[in-house]
C-alpha cells in the first residue's frame, strides 16, 4: 500500500453531475458578507474600547476570508451527486470530503429554496429529507429549471420504490 | 373482538373529564384550603384563629343562602361542562385507522393510520389506576403525532390494545366475522362503562388490578420474560455516573471545609443531598417491576411500581439498537440496552427517561433473550456468539473487520475493538473500550448511509462512517476506519439497504405473504400519521 495520504474516493461509479458553476458568486458573497461583519465587530473593539489587538484579528479575518474566496471554486466544483438505480449519491468537500447514499424509497419530502442572490442569478437549493434529522443531504446551486425537474424525477422515483417508515 | 374495535364510535370512561382535569382541582382545592386555613388549623387542632376569612364575611353579612347557590351553580356548571366534554369525545377503530374527534367549541379530529402505529402503550397514573381506568396512546411518527384514549376502563384498555395490533397485523380476514355481523352485534355509540358490579366486586376487582403482574400472564410465553431483580436494579442505579459525580463533590467538600473555607458551604451542601437521595428513589421506583416479553404482536415492555406503563412495540419499529456498558457496571457483567424509534410516547419510560431503555440492567444473558424479541429471525447460535463477540472482546479477527494499527493515533485504547460487520440484513458497530458499546442497525429500517475524512485522517489513511436513523439515544458511527475499508463498508450498507427494504414486509406482519402489497401498489400514499 502505498504510503502517501490518499483522499476518499468512490471506485466505479459515473460521472458525477456537478452543479452550476455560478453557484461559486453565491458562496463567495456569502462569505464575504460573513468577512465584513466580523470585521465590523473587531472594528468595533478597536475603535470604541480601544484595544490594539483587535488589529490583529481583524488582519487574521481578511487573511481567512481571502483564502476562503481562493478555494471557492473548487469547493464548488467537488460538489456533486448521480442518481443511481435505488439510491441517491451526493458528495461534497474537499477538505472534509462527505459521500452520503440514500435510497430513494426514504424520501419523506424533497425541499427548494432560493436565497436573495441564488434567485437573482436564477439558482436554487434541493434538500432531500428523510426520517434520520442527520442525512442531510443538500445540493445547492442548480439552475431552477434542473432543481424543478430533478424533484419531480426524485418524487417518481421514491414513489416506485416506496419502504414503510 | 371486543365490541370497541367494529368501526363504530365509541366514548370513554365517564370519569375521564375528572382524571384528565386533575390539576384543575388540584388547584381549586389549593385555593380553597389557602383561604380557610386559619379555619382548618382551628377545626382540627383547636388553635384560635385571628382574623376572619371568606365564611366569616358571609357569615356577617347574612348572605349564606346566595352563597351556597352560587356554589351550587358553579358545581352544575362543572358537572355539565365535565359530562357534555364526555359526550363529544368519541373515538372508533375501524380495519383501517384509529380515529379520535373530541372538543365542545374547538372540535378536533385526529386520525392514525393502523398500519404506520409505532407502538401502543397503556399507561395508569396511580389515581386512575385505583378507580381501574387507564389510558391508551397509539404511538405514530412525528412529533406529537400521537392519538390518546384518556381514560378507559382497564380490562378494557387491554382487550382494545390487542384488537389495535392484530387488526395492524394484517390478520383482519381471519379474525373480524362477517362486516353486517358486526353491525349486528352492537348497539350505536355504546359507551365504554365501568363493570355495573357491586362495590364488595369492584372493590376486589381494584385490589386484583393492583396486584397483578404489568403482563397479561397469558400474553406471552414464559419463558420469553426477562425480569430485573431489585437488588440489582438498585446496584445499577448507586454504580452509576451520578454518583461518581457525587462522590467527587463530596470529597471536594471536605476537602474545602478542612482545608479552612466556611462552613456555610455544609449549608450549601444539604439541599443537594436530599435532592441526589431523591434522584436515586424515583430511579428506582419507576423501574421497579420491570418486564420485557415477546407476544405475537411484539416485544412489551412493561414497569413500574405506582404509576405503570406498558407500551407494545410491533415488529420492525426499531430502527437502531444500542448496548453498552459503562465501567463501573463492568464488575457486575451488566448491560443496558437502548433502541431508537419513530414513534414516541408522551409518557415516560422506566428511569424518568424517554420510552428508549428496553433493558434498563441485566446481564449478558438478559441482553440475548431481549434481542432475540428485538430483532426475531436473528437468533441462530452464530449470531448469537457474533453478539456477544461484539460485547466483550477485546478485538483482533473475530468476525468484525476492525480499525488498522495506524487509528492507535486518534484512539489509542479503542482501535482494536472499533470495528462492524453485516450480517443477516444487520449491521454491527462495535466501539468503546472503557465504555464498550455494540449498535445494531436493521438495514431494511435504515435512512441513508455516510463516510466522511478531514485532513487528519486523510494523512493516516483513514476515514469515519455513520449510519443514519431516525433520532434517538443511540448514534450508530465509527470514528475510525481504514479508508480503503470505508469505501467497501459503504458500498455493502448502501447496497444491503435497498434489498432489505424490497424485501422488509413487517408493516403488516401477520399478513400472509400472498397478500403483501407490492411496492408499486399506492397504499402509502396517506402521510405518515394524518392529523386533522
Amino acid at each position: 500500500m502505498p504510503d502517501a495520504a490518499v483522499g476518499l474516493d468512490l471506485p466505479d461509479v459515473e460521472e458525477w453531475k456537478r452543479v452550476s458553476p455560478r453557484y461559486v458568486v453565491v458562496e463567495t458573497v456569502g462569505t464575504i458578507v460573513f468577512g465584513l461583519v466580523l470585521t465590523a465587530m473587531a472594528a468595533a473593539v478597536w475603535l470604541l474600547l480601544d484595544v490594539q489587538w483587535a488589529l490583529y484579528v481583524i488582519g487574521a479575518i481578511v487573511l481567512i476570508t481571502g483564502a476562503s474566496v481562493a478555494f471557492e471554486p473548487r469547493r464548488v466544483r467537488a460538489i456533486g451527486y448521480q442518481l443511481r438505480r435505488d439510491d441517491l449519491l451526493f458528495r461534497r468537500g474537499i477538505m472534509f470530503t462527505r459521500f452520503v447514499s440514500v435510497p430513494y424509497g426514504r424520501m419523506q419530502l424533497v425541499d427548494i429554496t432560493r436565497g436573495p442572490i441564488a434567485r437573482w442569478l436564477g439558482l436554487a437549493d434541493l434538500k432531500f429529507v428523510t426520517a434520520a434529522a442527520s442525512s442531510g443531504v443538500l445540493i445547492p446551486g442548480l439552475a431552477e429549471a434542473d432543481a424543478e425537474s430533478l424533484r419531480d424525477r426524485l418524487v417518481e422515483l421514491a414513489e416506485s420504490r416506496r419502504a414503510g417508515l | 373482538m371486543t365490541t370497541l374495535a367494529d368501526g363504530e364510535w365509541h366514548r370513554l370512561h365517564p370519569a375521564s373529564p375528572l382524571l384528565r382535569g386533575g390539576i384543575f382541582i388540584v388547584a381549586v382545592l389549593g385555593f380553597i384550603i389557602a383561604n380557610l386555613r386559619e379555619r382548618l388549623i382551628d377545626v382540627f387542632f383547636g388553635v384560635p384563629r385571628y382574623g376572619g376569612d371568606p365564611i366569616d364575611a358571609i357569615l356577617e353579612r347574612g348572605v349564606v343562602g346566595w352563597a351556597l347557590l352560587a356554589v351550587a351553580v358553579v358545581l352544575v356548571l362543572i358537572l355539565a361542562v365535565f359530562y357534555l366534554s364526555w359526550r363529544m369525545h368519541t373515538f372508533r377503530v375501524t380495519g383501517e385507522v384509529v380515529e379520535v374527534r373530541s372538543g365542545m367549541l374547538f372540535r378536533s379530529n385526529r386520525r392514525a393510520r393502523l398500519d404506520r402505529i409505532q407502538g401502543v402503550n397503556i399507561v395508569r397514573p396511580f389515581i386512575p389506576r385505583l378507580i381501574g381506568a387507564a389510558k391508551l396512546e397509539v404511538s405514530v411518527a412525528g412529533q406529537d403525532a400521537n392519538v390518546q384514549l384518556a381514560y378507559l376502563g382497564s380490562t378494557l384498555a387491554d382487550q382494545l390494545r390487542r384488537d389495535i395490533l392484530r387488526l395492524a397485523s394484517g390478520l383482519r380476514q381471519q379474525a373480524v366475522p362477517a362486516p353486517d355481523a358486526a353491525l349486528a352485534q352492537t348497539s350505536r355509540l355504546s359507551h365504554a362503562p365501568a363493570s355495573p358490579l357491586s362495590p364488595a366486586t369492584a372493590a376486589a376487582d381494584r385490589a386484583r388490578d393492583l396486584f397483578a403482574p404489568e403482563l397479561d400472564p397469558d400474553a406471552a410465553p414464559p419463558e420469553s420474560v426477562v425480569r430485573i431483580p431489585p437488588g440489582r436494579l438498585i446496584g445499577s442505579v448507586v454504580f452509576s455516573g451520578f454518583t461518581v459525580f457525587v462522590v467527587l463533590a463530596g470529597i471536594a467538600l471536605i476537602v474545602g471545609v478542612t482545608a479552612g473555607g466556611s462552613d456555610w458551604l455544609l449549608v450549601a451542601f444539604i439541599p443537594t443531598l436530599i435532592a441526589s437521595v431523591s434522584f436515586y428513589f424515583t430511579r428506582v421506583i419507576k423501574s421497579l417491576r420491570y418486564s420485557i416479553a415477546g407476544t405475537p404482536d411484539g416485544v412489551r415492555v412493561g414497569f413500574g411500581l405506582l404509576t405503570t406503563s406498558n407500551e407494545t412495540l410491533p415488529p420492525g419499529r426499531v430502527h437502531a439498537i444500542g448496548v453498552s456498558q459503562p465501567l463501573l457496571w463492568r464488575p457486575f457483567g451488566w448491560w443496558q440496552v437502548r433502541i431508537n424509534t419513530a414513534g414516541h410516547s408522551s409518557t415516560q419510560g422506566a428511569a424518568g427517561e424517554a420510552n428508549t431503555t428496553t433493558l434498563p440492567v441485566g446481564t449478558l444473558a438478559d441482553v440475548a433473550r431481549v434481542l432475540e424479541l428485538i430483532l426475531p429471525g436473528f437468533d441462530s447460535a452464530e449470531q448469537q456468539a457474533l453478539i456477544e463477540r461484539g460485547l466483550r472482546s477485546k478485538g483482533g479477527d473475530d468476525g468484525f473487520t476492525n480499525a488498522p494499527r495506524r487509528a492507535a493515533w486518534l484512539h489509542p485504547f479503542s482501535w482494536r475493538r472499533t470495528g462492524y460487520t453485516v450480517v443477516g440484513g444487520i449491521a454491527l458497530l462495535r466501539r468503546g473500550v472503557i465504555s464498550r458499546e455494540l449498535v445494531l442497525v436493521p438495514l431494511a429500517r435504515l435512512q441513508s448511509v455516510a463516510i466522511s475524512q478531514g485532513p487528519v485522517t486523510r494523512m493516516l489513511r483513514l476515514a469515519s462512517a455513520r449510519l443514519h436513523t431516525v433520532a434517538g439515544p443511540v448514534s450508530a458511527y465509527l470514528g475510525v476506519v481504514a479508508a480503503a475499508e470505508a469505501l467497501v463498508f459503504f458500498d455493502r450498507i448502501a447496497s444491503g439497504a435497498i434489498s432489505s427494504a424490497q424485501s422488509d414486509t413487517s408493516h403488516h406482519w401477520n399478513q400472509p405473504i400472498q397478500d403483501q402489497p407490492t411496492a408499486a401498489q399506492p397504499t402509502w400514499k396517506q402521510p405518515n400519521g394524518v392529523i386533522e
